[in-house]
């Protein structure tokens, strides 16, 4: 699903965020992306989404490659990816409800078939009863959880997720990586990076670590 | 198709939300765009109506020739049948001076003036209706006829409808180079509207694309935005000018009837009305899409 070969990016300027990275994740797969801030972690995801661009190697997403992929093609490429971002991305400017519905009127759905889904995804995060609220009213645990919801009402066959858990109390965190894991028992792939140590104590499944922009062993 | 079609009415219904929410501000560029565009259609109108007018007082030229006053009947008569005989001339009228002056009385309206002469002080006159339209052929006939004993003078009465198309023809220049100007005005206008929209939506088009939306997708609302924000101006010039001709007729008609006339302005054709709209929604278009394009490959690269 996703794989790396010999991958660096370096930012105008010099600075290295990623050497020599190689990696696969295959289908159905839930990796765990871990290490200090400034270890280049948002930058890998970044280059799965095609949001940057590799300087050297190759970068596979469902088969196409990240270096080469026309930027026509983006848009497409993104829509069968749900991005999870820590900074929530969300449009204050309409309620819950509109928030979800964007990814679908982006990729063209009928109106009746995506109102089923947003209240399918508001649903799975508990946010269904507030489908009218405004974003702004929501906490941040609840907002994350919007987000999530935002990225899955597409039905994306791989999850993103960029430190999804990084402002949040144990409580609200707990509750999101149980929204990531009931996804990953129905076949979905994801990749979710965090600093957070404990985390990973609780879900023991693969995980990478980077260093300085260097993937350890 | 259909649900492509639904998207298109989704985005329509956006933008004209989008404008009911900021009512001043649209109502403002709307009234900006339609005086613009009024200027040049006014312009135009009232070049057309005068057009119009030269037309119908120069469908055919004539040539007035004023005889002298000591011609006497026989002389007249003679002068009648030669010019009948004129291979250039189609027709001739002859205007004794007593129906000439009773002519200047019913057609202006000057019956006071008139009345006070002691004396008629018109000639007599022959009224000729030439062949030709062309001026050169004309100028000729008139120069020879010129030559003519008693014949005092000649004139051509197409010589001021010519000087009267050459104005015209200076005033649609005018009207043109403004027409062009305020159309760059138009463009300018939605150019900046949009900007500014852009500006504050930029979070939007960012998750937007972050989320897997193509530039077509995030165009589109600016798109129909420009196109119904230029519509609207182009109504709103349409009325300008239509409620001006009718204000102008109105006063118009106390005009014409002091000097026995009625003459009116008529008002801009359906096929003219129509290509304002058109034109003005295409502008804005334009507009939004430079607009568009500009800014939206500067949120690209950052």
């Amino acid at each position: 699903m996703i794989s790396f070969k010999n991958v660096s990016k370096r930012y105008p300027g010099g600075y290295a965020a990623l050497k020599n990275i190689n990696f696969e994740v295959t289908a159905g797969e839930m990796v765990f992306l871990t290490g200090h801030s400034g270890a280049g972690k948002s930058t890998m995801l970044k280059l799965i989404a095609a949001i940057e661009r590799p300087n050297g190697g190759t970068v596979l997403v469902n088969g196409e490659n990240i270096g080469k992929i026309k930027s026509g093609a983006v848009p497409y490429l993104r829509r069968n990816l749900g991005l999870i971002f820590q900074d929530h991305k969300l449009l204050f400017d309409r309620n819950l409800f509109d928030n979800v519905m964007l990814p679908l009127q982006i990729a063209g759905f009928d109106y009746r078939e995506a109102a089923k889904r947003v209240r399918a995804a508001l649903d799975k995060v508990g946010l269904l009863k507030r489908e009218k609220a405004s974003p702004i009213s929501l906490s941040g645990g609840e907002q994350q959880r919007l987000c999530i919801a935002r990225a899955i009402v597409n039905r994306p066959s791989i999850l993103l997720a960029d430190e999804p858990t990084g402002n949040l109390d144990a409580e609200s965190a707990n509750s999101i990586l149980e929204i990531f894991k009931s996804f990953h028992q129905v076949g979905a792939t994801l990749l979710i990076s965090t600093h957070d140590e404990s985390i990973l104590k609780l879900y023991k499944g693969r995980s990478l670590t980077l260093k300085h922009g260097e993937l350890q062993a | 198709m259909k649900s492509w079609l639904v998207h298109h009415l989704h985005v329509m219904q956006f933008t004209l939300r989008r404008l009911r929410t900021t009512p001043v501000s649209s109502l403002l560029n709307v009234l900006v765009i339609g005086v613009a565009l009024s200027l040049p259609t006014g312009g135009y109108i009232l070049l057309q109506n005068v057009q119009g007018l030269s037309d119908k007082l120069v469908g055919s030229p004539q040539l007035s020739v004023f005889l002298s006053m000591n011609t006497s009947q026989d002389e007249i008569s003679r002068y009648s049948k030669q010019l009948e005989q004129q291979d250039a001339i189609a027709r001739v009228e002859f205007v004794p001076r007593e129906k000439a002056l009773q002519q200047l009385q019913q057609s202006t309206g000057l019956v006071d003036v008139t009345g006070g002469l002691t004396q008629n002080p018109l000639p007599h006159a022959f009224i000729l209706y030439p062949k030709s339209n062309d001026p050169l052929v004309l100028e000729k006939l008139r120069d020879e006829l010129k030559k003519w004993p008693k014949f005092e003078h000649v004139q051509l009465d197409s010589a001021w409808a010519r000087k009267l198309e050459a104005m015209l023809k200076f005033g649609r220049l005018a009207v043109l180079i403004l027409a062009i100007l305020l159309s760059f005005a138009l463009v300018a206008i939605t150019f900046n509207t949009i900007r500014l929209q852009i500006l504050t939506q930029r979070e939007e088009i960012e998750v937007s694309k972050l989320i897997g939306a193509s530039n077509s997708f995030i165009r589109r609302p600016f798109l129909y935005f420009g196109l119904v924000q230029g519509l609207l101006g182009g109504s709103a010039a349409w009325l300008i000018v239509t409620i001006s001709l009718t204000l102008l007729n109105a006063n118009m008609a106390e005009l014409t009837l002091l000097y026995e006339s009625n003459f009116s302005l008529h008002h801009l054709s359906s096929g003219d009305s129509l290509t304002l709209l058109l034109f003005s929604a295409y502008l804005g278009w334009l507009g939004a899409l430079l607009s568009v394009t500009q800014h939206l490959w500067k949120i690209d690269t950052h």
